[in-house]
């Protein structure tokens, strides 16, 4: 726990690392290809630095503690690894390396020459403040990384601020991440009125729960949920990582908004004694959220949009893992913490490694197809068999098909809320929410299935999907590499799970410090006591290997066998077009028809030809517009928007008026002040 | 009012009504330059010891504000063809009365300020907001660039004779840097309005606003 530890000057090193790796490429040959391999090259040495660092904290327990002096007010800059910092560090320093090996191929400099430096730039940025923002443990620190996070991603995510789209989405996701930070700095000044000072660090048993500490966890809620992307406050999410280049997208997908729900159980941990509204309010938020962003996923006609509220879904999967560990918190029942909490870190986990995947191999479609609309897609698989290969495998995993990844850690969070439904002083909220994500999950079978298949099988529908082509080595590495990760996860679970009981044990220990009598009597059980994790691996790995003899048997029949290719679903016609197939949308209205509420719904936008000579006029495709977004949030932005404008008759450009604005301001308080000097005694 | 300081201050409060009242562009700058020197002399009214550093700023401030910059400005007016200001924002006799008001104002004002004993009976504090009004009142009521970089010039002497004041207080870098600071923006102000002319062919800000956001 010294100052000057192994594992601290490891971490911040491969921070430091990954942090400049933009800063060789400003100074570089403009188009050349130097500035780009190094600045991959030091994102992946600073991640490989990283993992070796959390992986000593998670797995050996070799937790740090670092006080930097600070001229800042607020105290020392504390920065601190606990098995909860590192748990969430791995997919931090995971995902930016294979996506800045991506980028390679993705976002060359040489095609780019615009913006590819800004873009690395930012990048390294982003993956190293998300870093820091894990690490700190003072208010100023935290709030300042986070911020850095926060405009590092908006800039990284409105690289191709040409397209009109991309700049809308920026601003929009602006806007929220900026009300988030102002709920934070509320939340950071209660807190530190609560604590005396900037430090969050609990006493001895956690923070005592008064009417403020209400105030805080719900400051807590809007700022840490906006950055999760948790329902209601997901509105920016789908624009900002549909428009972002696809590496980025998951970079935010797949990690950023983890370090939003790490905040939210970071404040959390430092209170004594939750009360049982907490963990409720959390059940249900994620509920909605898992509910909500599975709904929207299915009418989206955009490939990335669709994994956007995919991740809107998983989000509310983790939270419900979070709130029902906290309800095990004010119950007294550590079980409840012990499953909640652990599939909620492992789905954080396995969520950072299929939604990157899927993001990468939606990357993937766009620069062999030159389309991220379904309709135009088509045939993928064929054009592109091993891209689509690992984009199944993503899919299934987003779906938790048991043995990949995702069917672990869901399996975990439903055995918990079994458990608090089923036991003695059962939770209400938590026979609720099973049935709400088991319906989320269903949803989400039907927007995968739909992204697959019109995506990826059938008859290619436009020109450029039928020359679609498999990315070079540099995309598909990454992308590979994720599959693989994704396929294996699961099955390693039984070994992952102490790193997360110690996670969890690290989460519960401001409240309950290891030695205390509560600690003693009540322990958190670990995972592999409560879920036969081996066991289930085990059977997950025979399942597997059963899947690869029947493949090989199949390949083995099939090269003996003549075999006639002709076109993907041609249903017995003689001359079938891809005009005969479903389409994205045909797909999704069945959907939305019946598994979803009908503000969820496609929509067709339609500009409609005006006067004898119209300019334009267009019908888009039907799309899902967020409800949220269209019912609530614009009609009261406008007509905010509205009343500003007549203060822009204030800013008139003149430099006359804002001297006759300065002068006015003096004058007023010179008069001000003499005028008190009457009024009042001396 | 028998103090040498208070007869300078009355001086450089009428050189306000000066400035405000005149349209001839020579002599609001010959006006701000005389203003200028009489300010000089200030530091060594104002101490009573006779140090080579009061001297030094008394030189340096004659120097910059009486004939430096003065000569710029009337360099750039020959350059550009310039005389008179001619439709200001605000007419002359107006901005004459509103210099009136200010003056009051700054008179009343000042009897209110807890001031050191030393300087409660000078007119030192009221000239200085006095000036600094004026000052303003030229910024914003010229149109003619030239104009207002003399209303910047009187804004600036509004705080100098404020930092009489603090003479003690303040080390003579700070003074020798808030000079050179004046003098380099007029000087660049004035690259600038030549810089204007050709390009617009015109010395009204008004147009200017063209250029904004």
């Amino acid at each position: 726990m010294e100052a000057a530890s192994p594992g601290g000057v490891l971490l911040l090193g491969a921070i430091a690392l990954v942090a400049l790796s933009g800063l060789p490429g400003l100074i570089a040959r403009k188009g050349g290809s130097g500035g780009e391999r190094l600045s991959a090259l030091l994102v992946g040495a600073g991640a490989l630095l990283g993992l070796v660092a959390s992986a000593r904290v998670l797995f050996l327990g070799r937790s740090f503690r670092v006080e930097l002096p600070s001229p800042l007010p607020g105290g020392p800059l504390l920065l601190a690894a606990d098995p909860l910092s590192a748990l969430f560090l791995v997919p931090v320093f995971l995902v930016p390396a294979l996506g800045a090996v991506y980028g390679l191929g993705y976002w060359p400099e040489a095609e780019h020459r615009r913006d590819a430096r800004k873009l690395r730039f930012f990048y390294g940025l982003l993956a190293a403040s998300m870093a820091v923002v894990l690490l700190a443990r003072s208010g100023v620190l935290f709030l300042v990384a986070w911020e850095v996070m926060a405009l590092a991603a908006f800039f990284a995510a409105t690289t191709e601020d040409r397209q009109p789209e991309v700049r809308e989405a920026g601003w929009i996701y602006l806007v929220a991440t900026h009300a988030g930070t102002l709920g934070l700095f509320g939340m950071t000044a209660l807190l530190a009125r609560t604590t005396g000072g900037f430090a969050w660090e609990a006493p001895e048993g956690g923070l005592a729960v008064t009417a403020s500490s209400s105030v805080v966890f719900l400051l807590a809620v809007v700022g840490f949920g906006g950055k999760a992307g948790l329902f209601p406050f997901h509105f920016w999410l789908p624009g900002a990582h549909g428009g972002a280049p696809s590496h980025v997208s998951a970079v935010m997908s797949g990690v950023m908004l983890k370090v939003g729900l790490y905040g939210l159980l970071r404040v959390v941990s430092l209170y004594g004694a939750p009360p049982a509204w907490w963990g409720g309010l959390l059940l249900l938020l994620g509920a909605g959220s898992a509910l909500f962003g599975a709904a929207l996923a299915a009418g989206q006609g955009d490939v990335k949009r669709l994994l956007a509220y995919s991740s809107v879904e998983n989000v509310g999967i983790v939270t419900t893992g979070i709130g029902l560990a906290l309800l095990g918190r004010s119950a007294g029942r550590p079980e409840w913490v012990a499953l909640g909490l652990g599939g909620a870190l492992l789905h954080v986990l396995y969520h950072s490694l299929f939604k990157p995947l899927l993001f990468l191999g939606a990357g993937a479609v766009i620069h062999g197809a030159g389309t991220r609309e379904m309709d135009r897609l088509g045939g993928l698989l064929r054009r592109m068999p091993r891209t689509g290969a690992a984009f199944a495998a993503g899919c299934a995993a987003a779906l938790a098909f048991p043995p990949l990844a995702g069917f672990f850690s869901e399996l975990v969070v439903y055995l918990g809320l079994f458990r608090a439904f089923a036991g003695p002083d059962s939770s209400l909220l938590a026979a609720f929410a099973a049935p709400a994500l088991a319906v989320a999950g269903a949803v989400a079978l039907a927007a995968f299935t739909k992204l697959f298949g019109v995506a990826f099988l059938g008859s290619p529908r436009s020109d450029e999907a039928s020359h679609a082509h498999e990315p070079g080595r540099a995309m598909l590495v990454p992308i590979l590499a994720l599959a693989l990760l994704v396929a294996v996860a699961g099955l390693l679970s039984p070994l992952l799970a102490p790193g997360v009981d110690a996670a969890i044990r690290a989460w519960v220990a401001p409240a309950v410090p290891p030695g205390s009598v509560e600690a003693l009597l009540h322990p958190v059980p670990p995972l592999a006591s409560l879920v036969p994790l081996g066991t289930i691996a085990l059977l997950g790995a025979a399942l597997l290997g059963l899947l690869a003899l029947f493949a090989g048997l199949l390949a083995l029949r099939l090269r003996r066998a003549s075999v006639a290719r002709g076109a993907t679903w041609d249903c017995g016609y003689a001359r079938p077009t891809a005009r005969m197939q479903y389409t994205g949308s045909s797909f999704g209205d069945w959907i939305s028809g019946r598994l979803t509420p009908a503000a969820a719904a496609p929509v067709l936008e339609v500009r409609r030809p005006e006067g004898s000579f119209p300019r334009s006029a267009a019908v888009s495709a039907p799309r899902a517009r967020d409800p949220l977004l269209r019912r609530l949030l614009e009609p009261f932005a406008s007509r905010w928007a509205r009343r500003f404008h007549d203060l822009h008759a204030l800013q008139e450009g003149r430099l006359t008026i804002y001297l006759v604005y300065v002068l006015g301001t003096l004058v007023a308080l010179l008069a001000w002040s003499a005028l008190r000097g009457w009024v009042l005694p001396r | 009012m028998t103090h040498p300081v208070d007869i300078l201050l009355v001086l450089v409060i009428l050189l306000n009504f000066l400035v405000l009242g005149t349209p001839s562009l020579r002599m609001t700058i010959r006006g701000a330059a005389l203003q200028g020197t009489l300010l000089a002399l200030l530091p060594l009214l104002v101490h009573r010891g006779f140090g080579w550093r009061v001297a030094a700023i008394a030189v340096a401030t004659m120097a910059l504000k009486g004939l430096l910059i003065p000569g710029l400005l009337e360099k750039a007016m020959r350059d550009v063809h310039i005389r008179r200001e001619v439709e200001p924002y605000v007419g002359f006799v107006p901005s004459l009365f509103l210099c009136a008001v200010g003056t009051a104002l700054a008179i009343l004002f000042s009897g209110n300020l807890p001031l050191a004993p030393e300087h409660a009976g000078t007119l030192l504090v009221p000239a200085s907001l006095a000036t600094l009004l004026s000052g303003f009142l030229v910024l914003t009521t010229r149109k003619k660039a030239i104009s207002q970089v003399v209303g910047y010039l009187i804004l600036e002497n509004g705080i100098f004779i404020f930092g009489q004041l603090l003479i003690e207080a303040m080390p003579f870098l700070v003074e020798a840097g808030v000079l050179l600071d004046l003098f380099v923006g007029i000087f660049i102000m004035g690259i600038v309005i030549n810089h204007i002319r050709q390009e617009f062919s015109s010395l009204d800000t008004e147009l200017l606003s063209e250029l904004k956001d």
